[in-house]
C-alpha cells in the first residue's frame, strides 16, 4: 500500500501543478470513478424503473405482446445492470454484509423453488400456500442455500419466460399463465413484488453513490490508496473468479445449461459483453450513459500508465481483447457450451476464458505498479 | 500491515506502562501475520474471507477450484429433473448443498431463538445417532434427516432447549452461559431406539484444510508425547479412523472427534449422508430397510455425482485460503497472546507446523503455518460431553479445533456461535466451556483481569 502521506502530498499537488494536465493523481481518479459508479446505476435504476412499469402493463393485461414488450424491458435493463457488476466483490454498498446483491442477481435458481417445472405441476412457493409478500420472500430468499432464489433478475426472468427447452430459442411461457393458469393470481402477485423489490434494492444501491450525500461515496472518496485497492478488486474478481471461473469455466466443463447464467432469456451472450464492458469503463474511466452522454475523466489506466507504461499499456489490450471475444461469443450460449473440444462455440468461450485469466494477471501487475501487493482476483 | 519501528516503540512504552507487575507482552513472529504461509494466506477480510483460493495454485488448478466450488455451493435437486448434472438429492437429506450448512464457507449457528421459542429447524447443525456398541439405530440409521425429497417423509424434526448456567469471574462480574439439550420429535419411522446417543454436531469453517492435511503424523503424535513429558494434565490422543481413499486407518484429523482422516473421505462421507448424494465410494443411498419410501425413490444416476466432479469438490475443500491476521503486532493482542500462552492454551492449541510432503498438490509441502490445533482428542469434562463415543474418541472428548480464521466468522456469517453445537454465543463462553484436561487453563482465565480478558479476546479475534 502507498502511504497516506503520499496521496497527502499529490493532492497538493493536484492544486499546485494545475499547468501539468498529465500527471494523475489518485484522489481525481476515485472521484471520477464514484462518478461513473454513480451514473451506471442511475442508467441501471431508471431502466429497470422502465421494465416495471412494462411488467405492470402486462400484469394488468396479460397478452402475447405485453409479455414481449415485458420482455424486452428486462433485456433492456440487463445491459445497464451488466456492466454494474465490474463495481462488486469489495463489500460496497451492492454486496457488503447486509448489501442487497443476494436478492438482485442471484443464480442459478432452483426453478422448482418459485413456480411449476415440467413434471411438477404443483412445484414451488407461487403454487403453495405461503403468502406472498416481500418479508416472508426476502426470508425465504436462499434458505437452506445460496441458491434457492426467491427474488431478483433470474426470478423476473423465469417468470417472463419460463423454462427453456429449446436448442436454439429462449423458454416459451405463455400469458396465460397469468390468466387461466392454476394460481395465475399468485404467480401474478409474485412477479409485481419481485419487480418492486428489485427496483427498490437498485434505488438503495444508487442511493449509496449519489454525489454529495452522507453515503458510502462520501467515506468511499476520502479512503485513497484502499479504495484504488476497492476498484482493482472488483475489476479483477470480476476478471478472474466470477466472468472467467463462475460463468464461463464452469459452464464449459459441465456443458450443462444449469450453468448458464441468464439461462431462461437466453441473454448470457450478452451478459458476457455487458461484464467485460464495465471492467473496461472503470479501467479508462470512461462511460457511455443510456442519453448517450459520454463520462470520461481520470482513469486507473492513466494512473499507471504514469508508473509503468508498458503494465498499464497490458492491461489496456487484454480488455479490449475480452470485450472483441466476448462479443464474438454467439446465442444461444447453452449451444455455444455443448460439443467436442475443438466445436467452435466452444473455442470461442475458451479464448473468451484465456484472455480474463490474460488480463486478471495484468491487474495484478497493475496492482504492484500501484504499491498492493495481493490483489484479489476472486481465485 | 508493516508499521515504523518507531510505532511500535511507542506502543511497547505503552504497553509496559499499562501493564504493571508481570504484564509481558508476547514476541511479535512476522510469519504468524500468514497463518496459512505464503502459499495459502489471502488478504481479504471482508464477507469473502473463507471462500477464496490459495493464492499459491497453478491457473489449472484455479480452474478446479471454481468447478469444485460450483458444485460446493449450488442446490443439488430431486431427480429427474433438467439439471441432469446435479439430481439425485435425498432421498434423506439434512441440505441440499454443502454451502447450505458451510455458508460461505464457513460457519453455521444454531436455530435463532425468539422469547425462548425455537425459530426454526437447525441447518447447520445435525444430529448424530448411534446405540451402544456405536452401532446405527437400526431405523434411522446413523444420522437425523430431518428432510426429505416429496413423497419421502423426513425422519423427524430437532427440538431444542436451553438451560441457563451463571458463574462469575474472580473479579466479581458475572457471566451466563445457556446448556443445550436436544430432543427428536415427529419421528417418522417409530420410535428410536431405547438406548439412543445423540451427538449434535455444527458446520464449522473450512479453511486450510489441505494445509492441516499435510501436517506430517509424526508431528501430531509428537503433540501426545509433548503433553505427556509437560506434566500438565493434558493427555491429547489421536483418534484412528478407516479411510475410503486411503484403504487403511489414518490418524482423524477433521470432524468435531477427529473421525475422519482426510478431505476426500469426509467430502464423499458429506455428500452422501447429508446431501443423499451417491459417488464410487458411497454407491448405496442411506436408507434403512424400514424406510421403504425412501428405498422407492427414484435415483439420480449411478453414481449421482462422478469421480472427476468429486475430485474437484475435494480439491476445492483442501484449497480454501486463510486470512492474514489482523492487527497482530498491537501490544493487547501481544499481551494476549502472552495470556494464552500462560494459561497453557497453547499445549493444545498448539501454534505452529512445517507441513511435509502432499503429493496431491506439492505447494502445500514445507510451508509454516499457525493452525492453533494438535488435532488429538481431550477429555473436556462433563459439561461438553455427548457422552457418545466415536471411533476411538470416548463420550466426554472432542478434537482440538483449529481456531485459524477465528475472528472473521462475524463478517463472514454474521454471528459469533462457537463449540461443537454453537452453544457458545460469543468467544469468552466458548472458553468458558472448557473443563476436563483444560480446567487449569479455564481457572486461568476466570482469574484474568477485565483488562487482560479483553486482551485475551483481542488476540482470538486477530486469528
Amino acid at each position: 500500500m502507498l502511504p497516506i502521506r503520499s496521496l497527502l502530498f499529490s493532492c497538493v499537488l493536484a492544486f499546485s501543478a494545475l499547468s501539468n494536465a498529465a500527471e494523475v493523481d489518485s484522489q481525481a481518479v476515485i472521484v471520477q470513478y464514484a462518478n461513473l459508479v454513480s451514473a451506471n446505476y442511475q442508467d441501471s435504476l431508471a431502466s429497470s424503473k422502465d421494465m416495471q412499469t412494462k411488467i405492470d402493463a402486462f400484469l394488468a393485461q396479460p397478452s402475447a405482446e405485453s409479455l414481449k414488450a415485458a420482455q424486452a424491458a428486462w433485456l433492456e435493463a440487463r445491459e445497464w445492470y451488466g456492466q454494474t457488476e465490474a463495481f462488486r466483490f469489495y463489500g460496497g454498498p451492492i454486496d457488503s454484509e447486509t448489501g442487497p446483491e443476494g436478492f438482485i442477481n442471484g443464480w442459478p435458481l432452483d426453478e422448482a423453488y418459485i413456480d411449476y417445472v415440467k413434471g411438477k405441476p404443483k412445484a414451488g412457493i407461487i403454487n403453495s400456500k405461503t403468502p406472498i409478500n416481500e418479508a416472508k420472500l426476502r426470508s425465504l430468499n436462499e434458505r437452506g442455500g445460496e441458491e434457492n432464489i426467491a427474488t431478483g433478475w433470474h426470478a423476473i426472468e423465469f417468470l417472463l419466460w419460463g423454462q427453456d427447452f429449446n436448442k436454439d430459442g429462449a423458454g416459451q411461457r405463455s400469458f396465460t399463465d397469468y390468466t387461466t393458469a392454476p394460481n395465475a393470481e399468485r404467480r401474478k402477485q409474485y412477479l409485481k413484488l419481485v419487480t418492486d423489490m428489485l427496483v427498490a434494492d437498485l434505488a438503495s444501491v444508487e442511493k449509496q453513490w449519489r454525489a454529495g450525500e452522507k453515503n458510502y461515496r462520501a467515506q468511499f472518496e476520502t479512503k485513497g490508496d484502499d479504495s484504488i485497492k476497492k476498484m482493482l478488486t472488483g475489476l479483477g474478481s470480476l476478471s478472474r473468479g466470477e466472468l472467467a471461473g463462475e460463468r464461463t469455466e464452469v459452464a464449459l466443463d459441465t456443458q450443462n445449461q444449469e450453468d448458464e447464467h441468464s439461462c431462461f432469456s437466453d441473454n448470457t451472450h450478452r451478459d458476457l459483453v455487458n461484464n467485460a464492458k464495465g471492467i473496461q469503463n472503470v479501467w479508462e474511466a470512461r462511460y457511455v450513459r443510456r442519453s448517450g452522454e459520454v463520462l470520461e475523466g481520470a482513469s486507473l489506466n492513466a494512473l499507471v500508465a504514469q508508473k509503468n507504461p508498458s503494465v498499464a499499456e497490458a492491461v489496456s489490450r487484454d480488455i479490449a481483447n475480452s470485450v472483441k471475444l466476448a462479443e464474438a461469443v454467439q446465442a444461444p450460449f447453452d449451444r455455444e457450451i455443448v460439443g467436442k473440444k475443438d466445436a467452435p462455440g466452444r473455442k470461442r468461450l475458451h479464448v473468451f476464458v484465456e484472455s480474463l485469466k490474460a488480463q486478471a494477471k495484468s491487474l495484478v501487475e497493475a496492482a504492484k505498479v500501484l504499491g498492493i501487493k495481493r490483489l484479489n482476483t476472486g481465485v | 500491515m508493516k508499521r515504523s519501528l518507531s510505532f511500535i516503540a511507542c506502543l511497547l512504552a505503552g504497553s509496559v506502562l499499562a501493564y504493571e507487575g508481570h504484564a509481558m507482552l508476547a514476541l511479535f513472529e512476522p510469519s504468524e501475520e500468514f497463518p496459512a504461509g505464503e502459499v495459502g494466506t489471502i488478504d481479504d477480510h471482508g464477507k469473502n474471507a473463507f471462500s477464496l483460493p490459495y493464492p499459491g495454485l497453478t491457473d489449472e488448478q484455479k480452474t478446479d477450484f471454481v468447478v469444485g466450488n460450483s458444485f460446493f455451493k449450488k442446490p443439488w435437486v430431486e431427480a429427474p429433473s433438467s439439471t441432469t448434472a446435479r439430481d439425485g438429492l435425498g432421498p434423506h437429506f439434512v441440505a441440499n448443498s454443502c454451502g447450505a450448512c458451510h455458508a460461505l464457507d464457513g460457519r453455521g449457528a444454531p436455530p435463532d431463538f425468539k422469547n425462548n421459542i425455537q425459530q426454526e429447524q437447525p441447518m447447520a447443525l445435525l444430529l448424530r445417532l448411534s446405540i451402544p456398541g456405536q452401532k446405527p439405530d437400526p431405523v434411522y440409521g446413523g444420522q437425523l434427516n430431518n428432510q426429505a425429497v416429496q413423497g419421502v417423509k423426513p425422519e423427524g424434526k430437532v427440538a431444542i432447549r436451553y438451560e441457563e448456567i451463571r458463574g462469575q469471574f474472580a473479579d466479581g462480574s458475572s457471566y451466563s452461559l445457556q446448556k443445550p439439550h436436544y430432543k427428536i420429535e415427529q419421528l417418522a419411522y417409530g420410535p428410536l431406539h431405547k438406548d439412543i446417543m445423540i451427538s449434535p454436531r455444527i458446520a464449522p469453517q473450512i479453511i486450510g484444510l489441505g494445509l492441516l492435511e499435510a501436517i506430517p503424523d509424526a508431528s501430531i503424535l509428537a503433540n501426545a508425547e509433548r503433553q505427556r513429558a509437560e506434566g500438565k494434565g493434558i493427555a491429547g490422543q489421536p483418534n484412528y479412523v478407516m479411510d475410503a481413499f486411503a484403504g487403511k486407518a489414518l490418524i482423524g484429523r477433521f470432524g468435531w472427534k477427529a473421525n475422519v482422516g482426510s478431505v476426500a473421505h469426509q467430502t464423499a462421507g458429506a455428500f452422501l449422508g447429508d446431501i443423499g448424494i451417491t459417488s464410487s465410494k458411497n454407491p448405496h443411498e442411506e436408507c434403512m430397510p424400514q424406510q421403504k419410501d425412501c428405498l422407492r425413490a427414484p435415483s439420480g444416476g449411478k453414481p449421482e455425482i462422478d469421480d472427476d466432479k468429486l475430485a474437484q469438490v475435494i480439491f476445492y475443500s483442501q484449497t480454501l485460503a486463510v486470512p492474514t491476521r489482523r492487527d497482530a503486532n498491537t501490544s493487547d493482542v501481544l499481551r494476549g497472546k502472552q495470556l494464552f500462552s500462560d494459561a497453557n492454551c497453547v499445549s493444545c492449541h498448539t501454534p505452529s507446523y512445517k507441513t511435509g510432503e502432499f503429493a496431491a498438490i506439492p505447494q502445500l509441502a514445507n510451508q509454516t503455518i499457525y493452525p492453533y490445533t494438535d488435532l488429538l482428542l481431550h477429555d473436556m469434562g462433563e459439561g461438553l460431553a455427548d457422552n457418545r463415543p466415536d471411533g476411538k474418541a470416548n463420550g466426554k472428548q472432542w478434537k482440538t479445533p483449529p481456531l485459524w480464521g477465528l475472528g472473521l466468522v462475524k463478517t463472514v456469517n454474521g454471528h459469533t456461535r462457537y463449540l461443537h453445537d454453537g452453544r457458545a454465543r460469543n468467544m469468552m463462553e466458548a472458553v468458558l466451556w472448557h473443563g476436563g484436561e483444560a480446567e487449569a487453563s479455564k481457572q486461568a482465565v476466570l482469574k484474568m483481569s477485565t483488562a487482560d480478558r479483553e486482551n485475551l479476546l483481542k488476540f482470538l479475534n486477530s486469528l
